[in-house]
């Protein structure tokens, strides 16, 4: 298959940047979407150009640092993936395909399609997570948990921190992101007993990073490649009301 | 005080303060609704409802309370919006927005939907709130309906704004649920069907006057 493509490029944070044309030929259907990048990048090398920078890691879909919008979607077209799983056989031939950056005051472009996602890092930093003395592993079904919990907290922990929620809300809000990482502690009998602080703690910090205040459009839930629901941000909220109530 | 500062200042506690005087306003649109229904039963019906609404000591204060809240929604709205812009500096080359949510949902629709029933509100205050309130026009509160939605523009008027008051609650009811934690798997159906009354009947209720007026009298 021939592509199109028109890349973001921008050396670094304070570089303007603007989109560059591209031409790929004979990349495999079967290819993903990174896979292409190589493709591309291996012919921009042999020209002597400056490959395009782009965030990867597992390319399977579970570090979430391969976060891009591609023709105006989180991680492009398709429910449910991340970038490295987007196969090129979705798009049709010779079509001309957009990349770029997540783009939000709060994640600041690094090079081309890198962004810093720290700030993610720094609300996990304020809350995310359980302070307990270090000590030998302890037995695991010393403290029950009922299945629906475990399960519910299990699917909230899927979240792979990769901003594609932030990229894809029009209010640059990470309420889907920080209401995954707040539910997957407040569900366990170890996360309840820092519940109040943390869910503080967290939209605090969410706040002072610059994102934005969630709308309830849903966005977020429909670009998340774990496809986490909004009915952790309802658990978000709850847990922010009992936390100020209480 | 600070307690309350330190709420208005977090980005949930806005969305709080939004949605529960959003639901509010919700429940006063039902006692709205109902009193303009007299209409129906005949002028002296509704001249007899208008006038216990504007003597009653606690219809009054209730009053008051709903003008406050109408502000404190409007103002966090106002507030969230403005926030909300200046986070994506540099938009996209492309946006595809329109995949992912409703078009109810959608900023653009609530900012109109937002505007057009803040104007509308206002005008309304002006051409029957005030009078019948004030006493500023001896006409009776029936008549006044009636001589005003025998203009076609104001009929018109009316039947667009309470349309796009519908839209503003077709988002906005189940929103303000989902602000308050109380959207849940087990009952997302029961606000769905109870967003139904808000977002369709009310405002139907509302536009019938209008169009009773204008094309049956
Ligand atoms: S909630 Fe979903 S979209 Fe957001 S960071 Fe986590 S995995 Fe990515
Ligand atoms: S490279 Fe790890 S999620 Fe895509």
């Amino acid at each position: 298959m021939d592509f199109k493509l028109k890349i973001w490029r921008q050396k670094n944070r304070n570089d303007k940047g603007q989109f560059v044309d591209y031409e790929v030929k004979a990349v495999s259907p079967d290819a993903s979407f990174l896979e292409m990048l190589d493709i591309l990048n291996d012919t921009l090398v042999k020209k002597g150009e400056e490959p395009i920078a782009f965030d990867h890691d597992c390319r399977e879909g579970i570090c979430g640092s391969c976060g891009m919008v591609i023709d105006g979607r989180s991680h492009g077209p398709g429910r449910g993936i991340a970038t490295c799983e987007l196969r090129m056989r979705v798009f049709r031939d010779s079509d001309t395909i957009v990349a770029e950056p997540w783009r939000t005051k709060a994640f600041p472009i690094l090079k081309d399609l890198i962004v810093d996602r720290t700030a993610l890092d720094r609300i996990m930093a304020a809350g995310g997570y359980i302070s307990s003395k270090t000590g030998g592993v302890p037995e695991a079904n010393s403290i029950p948990v009922p299945k629906h919990d475990a399960e519910e907290s299990m699917d909230a922990a899927a979240c792979i921190g990769c901003g594609a929620c932030v990229a894809a809300c029009p209010n640059s809000s990470a309420m889907l992101f920080v209401a995954a990482k707040v539910s997957q502690f407040a569900l366990l009998p170890q996360g309840k007993i820092e519940r109040k602080e943390r869910v503080l703690r967290m939209v605090e910090q969410m706040d002072k990073e610059g994102f934005g205040n969630c709308s309830n459009n849903y966005a977020c839930e429909a670009e998340c490649p774990k496809k986490i629901s909004v009915t952790h941000i309802a658990r978000l909220n709850r847990e922010f009301i009992r936390a100020e109530l209480t | 005080m600070n307690k309350f500062t330190a709420l208005y200042r977090s980005s949930v506690g806005k969305k709080i303060i939004m949605s529960l005087s959003g639901l509010f306003l919700c429940t006063f649109l039902i006692v709205h609704a109902s009193v303009n229904l007299f209409l129906f039963k005949g002028a002296e019906a509704y001249n007899t409802a208008s006038h216990f609404m504007s003597s009653n000591i606690i219809i009054r204060l209730v009053e008051v309370v709903l003008f406050v809240g109408l502000l404190a929604h409007m103002i966090s709205g106002v507030v969230v919006w403005i926030q909300n812009r200046m986070t994506r500096p540099v938009g996209y080359q492309m946006y595809r927005l329109k995949d992912n949510t409703k078009l109810s949902s959608r900023t653009p629709m609530l900012t109109t939907s937002a505007s057009l029933v803040a104007f509308f509100l206002v005008s309304h205050l002006l051409t029957f709130w005030i009078p019948t309130r004030f006493g500023a026009d001896p006409k009776l509160p029936y008549d006044m309906v009636a001589d005003a939605f025998s203009q076609s523009s104001m009929a018109v008027f009316y039947i667009v704004a309470v349309a796009f008051l519908g839209f503003h609650l077709k988002h906005g009811f189940q929103s303000g649920f989902q602000t308050l934690g109380l959207s849940t798997n087990r009952y997302k159906w029961l606000i769905d069907s109870v967003a139904v009354i808000f977002w369709l009947i009310i405002p139907l209720v509302f536009a019938s006057m209008p169009a009773y007026f204008l094309w049956f009298q």
